[in-house]
């Protein structure tokens, strides 16, 4: 009997013993500087929730998120339709659409977005040798770019749960519906949707909380005017060595992030999530 | 009872449907009268679910015309027929309570609230689901289910209800209770049913005529007593019931059926306006076990092999003297104790039953 209960533990136990090493140690480190660098006490978490740079950076943070979050999920959601509901050559030109950017490294994407939107980029470039604009239009090293690079990278995550939502129904609900008289329109605003909307949830969800703590993409695309909180962490700590501040804003992204993902686990069932 | 439904009458002619090379239906002509109860019935795969979507208008058919009420509906989308469906498995939104799902189709035709909310009322104490209007359908059993179905298809008076193998995810128990609710609501609403199922007692039970369905061809379309009494071929025969067949010999056509011989046995059919041939049919409980040789009618001497008891009926195997197996069901209270295996006995019937294949 023990041994049965024993066995699965032990099967388990090499990634609880990595999942320890490699989570829990370091944060239970980054928890420790930020109550005592430079010195013991809670002082660095009141500068962090008092200082107007941090408090401006943590609100462009949740508003940068807030719209990639809405446009990524709005987007995912036309892309799943297709790849769910489209003819065999849609589905297969969606799915590779959808599996490629995986193949390709988030720095590759962002400096590729720099050359396309950049000053001197490609579409400026071709715009203005159309003569339709005349001076370049500013695209990159502000919100626009980071917006949309982080779109870019996270529509695919987004695609995937609502895709699962959306294989999940039941056909003969639609041809109900349609045997009442509703019209397409009508069918996919009070059937299609509300029936997909736990994958909408999950997917957006889960979207704003990979947004919180981007960092590559949004220092590359913003160029430094638009930082975000996981640029502002790693400035304080690598480049104004101010070890405990920076500690303090982590622990404080990652209670944010915590209190999402259990709100996430409340509002859809895991296994709805990514099926 | 008061009620605001049409009933229509639906033409098929010659209706076909074909999926390149595969023909799931050919050229079926049947009328389906005005406040009709029409089951199809036939195994899966003979066409009767794919005739039904071609009904809805969920299918277009390849070949063919459909009408209603003499206007031809063909090419009339599902959307703009609006007759009311049931589907198996009910297809409820999951996402809307009991009272949201019956007042959806009443929406969707832009009705004034206090006239939606009228309607959806009466069909909630019709179909019996009162106190369960503010649940979702994951919170309902399977009957609740498809009670709210069936009110959802019914609240906008369509003038024909379609339902597709509604009970097939129903126990026995339950499955009976709710074939009584449809026949009720058939008789009160008067409007045209057209079920589909492949039960055949359920089609027998429920219908004022069935349709018969195989391999994408209608077989017969009959009241339940013709079609089980007289059936065209022998497809309907035995997918119905249970059926002894006999080969008669020395066949003679006579002024109202036929006379024949079966093991030396004379045999005299009444069976007017059926065409006569060396195949007769019998079942099993149209026979009558004897154990002296009776006065009248047609019989034969028989051996009995294995019986079978099954609660109302006692199923007797029987083997001729010429080593045919035939089957024989007699009420169990009229089983005599000599009946025993191994016991000759003598089974009849009267000249007017059975019918020629």
């Amino acid at each position: 009997m023990k041994s049965d209960r024993l066995k699965p533990a032990l099967l388990l136990s090499p990634l609880v013993l990595f999942l320890g090493l490699a989570y829990l140690v370091p944060f239970l480190g980054v928890m420790q500087w930020s109550v005592t660098l430079p010195e013991p006490g809670f002082g660095q978490y009141g500068k962090a929730v008092t200082d107007p740079l941090i408090q401006s950076v943590f609100f462009r943070t949740f508003r940068i998120c807030l719209i990639v979050t809405v446009c990524a999920v709005a987007a995912a959601y036309t892309i799943a339709y297709v790849w769910v509901r489209g003819t065999p050559a849609q589905r297969l030109v969606t799915e590779l659409c959808i599996l490629i950017p995986f193949w390709i490294s988030v720095l590759t994407r962002a400096f590729g977005w720099v050359a396309l939107l950049s000053n001197r980029g490609l579409i400026n470039t071709w715009l203005q040798a159309a003569g339709i604009i005349s001076e370049p239009l500013t695209m990159v090293r502000n919100e626009f770019g980071v917006v949309l690079g982080m779109m870019h990278f996270l529509i695919p995550f987004a695609v995937f749960p609502i895709a699962s939502a959306m294989r999940s129904l039941d056909e003969r609900v639609f041809l109900a519906a349609r045997g009442m008289g509703a019209s397409r329109l009508r069918i996919f605003w009070s059937i299609f949707v509300p029936m997909t909307m736990p994958g909408i949830l999950g997917a957006g969800l889960m979207v704003f909380v990979f947004a919180l703590g981007f960092f590559i993409t949004p220092a590359i695309l913003g160029g430094g005017r638009s930082v975000m909180i996981a640029e502002l962490i790693y400035l304080r700590l690598f480049q104004s060595p101010d070890w405990g501040l920076g500690a303090a804003i982590s622990v404080i992204l990652m209670l944010i992030v915590g209190a999402l993902l259990i709100l996430m686990l409340r509002l859809v069932r895991p296994n709805k999530m990514l099926g | 009872m008061q009620s605001g439904h049409e009933a229509a009458e639906i033409t098929a002619n010659g209706i076909g449907k074909a999926y390149g090379d595969f023909h799931a239906l050919r050229d079926i002509s049947l009328t389906i009268g005005s406040g009709e109860f029409l089951t199809l019935l036939g195994p899966s795969g003979s066409g009767k679910s794919t005739f039904l979507m071609i009904l809805a208008g969920f299918e277009t058919p390849t070949s063919g015309t459909l009408r209603k009420n003499g206007a031809d509906i063909t090419a009339v989308p599902a959307e703009k027929r609006a007759f009311g469906m049931v589907f198996q498995g009910y297809a409820l939104f999951p996402h809307m309570t009991v009272e949201q799902n019956i007042a959806f189709p009443l929406q969707v035709q832009r009705r004034a609230d206090a006239d939606i909310k009228r309607s959806v009322d009466r069909i909630i104490d019709r179909v019996g689901l009162r106190g369960h209007e503010k649940k979702r359908p994951a919170g309902l059993s399977g009957g609740q289910q498809q009670r709210v179905a069936l009110a959802r298809a019914l609240v906008f008076e369509p003038s024909v209800l379609l339902l597709d193998e509604p009970f097939s995810a129903l126990d026995k128990n339950l499955r009976s209770s709710m074939q009584e609710e449809v026949r009720r609501l058939h008789q009160e609403t008067g409007t045209t049913f057209v079920f589909v199922t492949h039960d055949q007692s359920e089609a027998l039970a429920l219908s004022t005529r069935i349709g018969i369905f195989n391999q994408g061809q209608l077989q017969q379309i009959g009241t339940p007593k013709d079609v089980y009494e007289r059936p065209a071929n022998r497809f309907v025969a035995e997918f119905l019931g249970d059926v002894n067949f006999l080969s008669l010999s020395s066949v003679k056509a006579t002024a109202d059926g036929a006379e024949g011989l079966f093991e030396g046995h004379p045999m005299r059919i009444c069976a007017p306006g059926q065409s006569v041939s060396e195949h007769f049919a019998i079942r099993p409980e149209h026979m009558v076990m004897f154990e002296q040789a009776p006065a009248e009618g047609n019989m034969l001497k028989a051996e009995i092999g294995d019986i079978t008891y099954l609660g109302a009926e006692t199923r007797f195997g029987l083997k001729t003297s010429g080593g045919i197996d035939l089957v024989l069901q007699m009420p169990t209270r009229e089983v005599k104790s000599a009946f025993q295996p191994g016991r000759q006995v003598w089974a009849g019937w009267p000249a007017n039953q059975g019918f020629f294949l």
